[in-house]
C-alpha cells in the first residue's frame, strides 16, 4: 500500500534544528491536517519531505512504496508519487505550462524505459484539456510561462493542474500563509476535492483553521516546536478555531 | 539626412611582448577582375597598412588575438573540398516546409548553386561568388564597400582583398519570396576560410535568408575564417537574416557585418552563435532612411574554453526610426562571452526609438560574461533605453521543477530553454528553430 510513513523525523537549517521527532502516517482515502502556530516547523517538514537540498534531515525515516525516501532525489520522489503543491510557486520563465507538464510526463516514462520517444503531442492536449476541462480553467492557461507573472490565485491553480496531471499517491499542501487570500483557499480546496480518491492520500499544512471549512480532514493534528503534540478529529479544528492555541501550549508546558 | 557615426579609436600603443605574426597572404592571392580591382586593390592596401588589433584597441580590449598563428593560414586551391571532411548533412536539410527558394554549399575550393527556376526567370540572383564575379560584375562592383569599408579593421580589408567564398543575393523591386535562400559555408581543414556576403533587396521586396557557417571539430589544428557581410535593404523592402555558425572549436573567427536599411524598410536579424575557438564579431544596423526598422536578435552558447565577442551598434541615422536588439547567452566550462553594445542617435533623428538588452545565463562558477551597454544620443527628442544583467542557475526553480519528477540534468536544460525562449519565438521557420534547439541539446549533454 502507499502509505506515506514518518518516523521520528529531525530537520535542520543551516545547523539549528527545525523539526525535533515528528512521526505521523498517512494512509490512501485520508486527509490529514497539520496545523499550528506561525514559525513551528511546518513548511520545513514540507521541504524536508519533498528533498530541498538547504533542509538537511538529521535523523529519521520517511518510507513510500517501500522505500526510506530520504535516500532519493526530489525527482526520484515525484516520480514515486510524492507531491508538493508549493506555498510560493516558482516562476520558470520561457517553459509553458503544456511544456512544463509535457516533460514531467515524458521524464516519468524515461525513468520507467529510457527507450521511450516520449507522449505523442496528440494525445498529450487531449490528456491536457480534459484535466483543465476538470477543473475549469481557460484553454489558454496551458500556453503562459509557468507561474511568470501568475496572480495568487492563478499560482495555485497552475499546482492544482500539475497535481491533476501527474496523480500522486501522496499530496502535500502547503498553505502556510495563504488563509488570508480566501480565492485561492477556495481554488485549492476545490481542486483537492475534485482530485480526492480512495488511492491518493493529502497532507495540508495550514496555519489558519478557515481552509478546513473547504477541506474535509479526516485527521488534524497540531504541530509545535517541531513536533506534533496533539492529534484528534474534525473536532480538534474548530475546537482550535474556538479557543486559539494556548490551551496546547499549556498542557504541552505541564507535561514537558 | 545622413551621417555615419564617429568612432575614436585612441592608437595608445602598449610595449608590446610579443612579435606579432602577419599572414602570409601576398597581392598575387587578390582577384583583380576589372571591375572589381579598384576595390579590391583598396582592401590589400589597407590589410598591408594595418597591424593585427591588439587589446590596447577599445573594440579588442577583451578579446585577445595574440596566440593567432597567423602566419600558419593558407588559402585552400580550386577543388580543394574533395579532399577534406564533406558537409555535414544535417545541415542540408530544408528549413521550412520541406523546401528551399534555393541553397548554395560554399566550399572551400568551389561552390553547389541551386536556384528555384522560377525565381530566377523573375530576376532573383543567388550565386556564389566566383560565378557572380563572372556573370554580376557590376553588381558587385556596386555593393562591395557601398556598406562596410576595409578601412574598418584588419579583417575587413582581408576578407574585402582575399574572399574566396561568398554570396550575392539581389532580389528585384517589389518581389516577395516566400521559401526562404539558404546557404551554408562549410570550412574543413586548417585554412584560412575568407567569405563575402553581398544582398541587395531591392524596392518593395521581401525575403527570408538563412546563413550557416560550420566545420567539423579539429581539435589541434588552427583554422581561420574571416568574414564581411554587406546588406543593403532599399526603400519599402523587407529582410529577415539569419546566421548561424557552428564553426569547431578550433577555428578563429572575425567578421565585419553590416545592413543599411533605407526609407519605411524593414529588417528581422537573427544571430546563433555556438562554435569557434574564439569569435569577434562586429554587427551594425544602420537605420539611414525616415521610418526604417531594425530587429537584432543574438544567441549564444559557449563552453569549454571558448571566447565569443559580439560588437553591435544600432546606428540611428535619420528620423522615425526604431530598433531593438536582445542578444542572450549562456555560457559553460571556463568559456568567456564580451556583449559590447551601443545605440547611436544622430544629430536630427528626432523621434528615435532605440533598444537594446543583452541577458546571460551563467552554468558555471569559471565562466564569466561581460555585458557592456552603451548609448550615444546627439538628437534631442527621442527614446532610447537599455539594459544587461548576468545571472546564474538559481536553486529554487531547478528544486521545482525536479519536483514534478525531472531529472537534474534535464530540470536545467528547460531552465536554459526557457531562457532562450524568447528569442526563439523571434525566429521564423521551425527548421531553423530545430537547428537551435539541438544545438543547446548537444551544448548540454556535454
Amino acid at each position: 500500500m502507499s502509505s506515506l510513513e514518518i518516523k521520528n523525523l529531525h530537520v535542520g537549517i543551516e545547523g539549528k534544528e527545525i523539526v525535533k521527532g515528528l512521526s505521523l502516517t498517512i494512509q490512501p482515502g485520508e486527509i490529514h491536517a497539520i496545523m499550528g502556530p506561525n514559525g513551528t516547523g511546518k513548511s520545513t517538514l514540507s521541504y524536508a519531505l519533498m528533498g530541498h537540498p538547504a533542509y538537511e534531515v538529521t535523523e529519521g525515516e520517511v518510507w513510500f512504496k517501500g522505500q526510506n525516501i530520504l535516500e532519493l532525489e526530489p525527482d526520484e520522489r515525484s516520480r514515486l508519487g510524492l507531491f508538493l503543491a508549493f506555498q510560493y510557486p516558482v516562476a520558470i520563465p520561457g517553459v509553458t505550462v503544456a511544456n512544463f507538464l509535457r516533460s514531467a510526463i515524458n521524464a516519468r516514462r524515461r525513468a520507467e524505459n529510457p527507450e521511450d520517444k516520449g507522449i505523442a503531442i496528440p494525445e498529450f492536449r487531449k490528456m491536457l484539456k480534459a484535466k483543465m476541462d476538470m477543473l475549469k480553467m481557460d484553454q489558454s492557461f496551458a500556453g503562459r510561462y509557468l507561474n511568470d507573472g501568475f496572480s495568487g490565485g492563478e499560482k495555485k491553480r497552475a499546482e492544482i493542474l500539475q497535481m491533476a496531471v501527474l496523480q500522486p499517491s501522496i499530496a502535500i499542501l502547503d498553505e502556510t500563509d495563504s488563509g488570508l487570500d480566501i480565492d485561492a483557499l477556495r481554488i485549492v480546496a476545490d481542486g483537492v476535492n475534485t482530485l480526492m480518491n480512495e488511492n491518493m492520500g493529502v497532507l495540508v499544512i495550514t496555519h489558519y483553521q478557515r481552509l478546513l471549512n473547504y477541506i474535509k480532514p479526516h485527521f488534524v493534528h497540531v504541530m509545535m516546536d517541531g513536533r506534533i503534540v496533539e492529534s484528534g478529529g474534525p473536532d480538534l479544528a474548530l475546537h482550535l478555531e474556538e479557543h486559539g492555541y494556548d490551551w496546547i501550549r499549556e498542557k504541552v508546558e505541564e507535561l514537558g | 539626412m545622413e551621417e555615419k557615426p564617429k568612432i575614436i579609436v585612441s592608437s595608445r600603443s602598449r610595449r608590446s611582448e610579443v612579435i606579432a605574426k602577419e599572414f602570409p597572404f601576398s597581392q598575387s592571392d587578390v582577384r583583380t577582375p576589372a571591375a572589381l580591382s579598384e576595390y579590391r586593390l583598396r582592401a590589400w592596401n589597407l590589410f598591408q597598412k594595418q597591424p593585427l588589433p591588439d587589446t590596447s584597441l577599445e573594440a579588442w580590449r577583451r578579446t585577445d588575438i595574440h596566440q593567432l598563428p597567423a602566419d600558419t593560414f593558407t588559402l585552400p586551391q580550386p577543388n580543394a573540398y574533395e579532399d577534406l571532411p564533406p558537409v555535414r548533412e544535417d545541415l542540408l536539410r530544408p528549413l521550412a516546409d520541406g523546401q528551399h527558394g534555393g541553397q548554395i554549399v560554399l566550399l572551400p575550393g568551389g561552390a553547389k548553386v541551386e536556384l528555384d527556376p522560377t525565381l530566377a526567370q523573375q530576376g532573383v540572383i543567388f550565386t556564389d561568388l566566383l560565378t557572380a564575379e563572372r556573370e554580376h560584375p557590376e553588381l558587385l562592383a556596386r555593393l562591395m564597400g557601398s556598406v562596410v569599408n576595409p578601412e574598418e579593421g584588419k579583417f575587413a580589408a582581408l576578407a574585402g582583398a582575399f574572399a574566396q567564398n561568398g554570396v550575392l543575393l539581389y532580389v528585384p523591386k517589389g518581389l516577395q519570396i516566400e521559401a526562404p535562400l539558404h546557404s551554408i559555408l562549410w570550412g574543413p581543414g586548417a585554412f584560412a576560410h575568407i567569405s563575402h556576403l553581398l544582398v541587395l533587396v531591392d524596392e518593395g521586396a521581401s525575403v527570408t535568408y538563412v546563413h550557416e557557417a560550420a566545420s567539423p571539430d579539429e581539435p589541434g589544428s588552427n583554422t581561420l575564417h574571416a568574414g564581411l557581410v554587406e546588406i543593403q535593404v532599399l526603400q519599402g523592402a523587407s529582410l529577415r537574416f539569419v546566421e548561424l555558425q557552428s564553426w569547431g572549436k578550433h577555428v578563429w573567427n572575425f567578421s565585419h557585418e553590416r545592413v543599411r536599411v533605407e526609407r519605411d524598410a524593414q529588417l528581422d536579424w537573427i544571430f546563433g552563435a555556438i562554435g569557434s575557438r574564439l569569435t569577434k564579431n562586429f554587427s551594425e544596423l544602420d537605420l539611414a532612411g525616415q521610418g526604417a526598422q531594425g530587429r537584432m536578435s543574438g544567441f549564444y552558447f559557449t563552453d569549454g574554453t571558448q571566447h565569443l565577442d559580439h560588437d553591435t551598434q544600432q546606428n540611428h541615422l535619420a528620423p522615425n526610426t526604431t530598433s531593438d536588439l536582445l542578444f542572450k547567452g549562456a555560457l559553460k566550462g571556463k568559456s568567456r562571452s564580451v556583449w559590447q553594445g551601443m545605440i547611436y542617435v544622430a544629430p536630427g533623428a528626432q523621434k528615435t526609438d532605440g533598444y537594446q538588452a543583452n541577458r546571460n545565463l551563467v552554468l558555471d562558477e569559471r565562466a564569466r560574461a561581460d555585458s557592456i551597454p552603451g548609448l550615444e544620443i546627439c538628437a534631442d527628442d527621442v527614446r532610447c533605453t537599455h539594459g544587461a544583467t548576468v545571472g546564474k542557475l538559481e536553486q529554487e526553480p531547478l528544486f521545482y521543477i525536479k519536483s514534478r519528477g525531472i531529472p537534474q540534468a534535464e530540470a536545467e536544460k528547460l531552465v536554459v530553454e526557457g531562457f532562450f525562449d524568447p528569442i526563439f519565438q523571434r525566429i521564423p521557420f521551425e527548421g531553423v528553430r530545430e537547428r537551435f534547439q539541438e544545438y543547446i541539446a548537444a551544448k548540454m549533454a556535454e
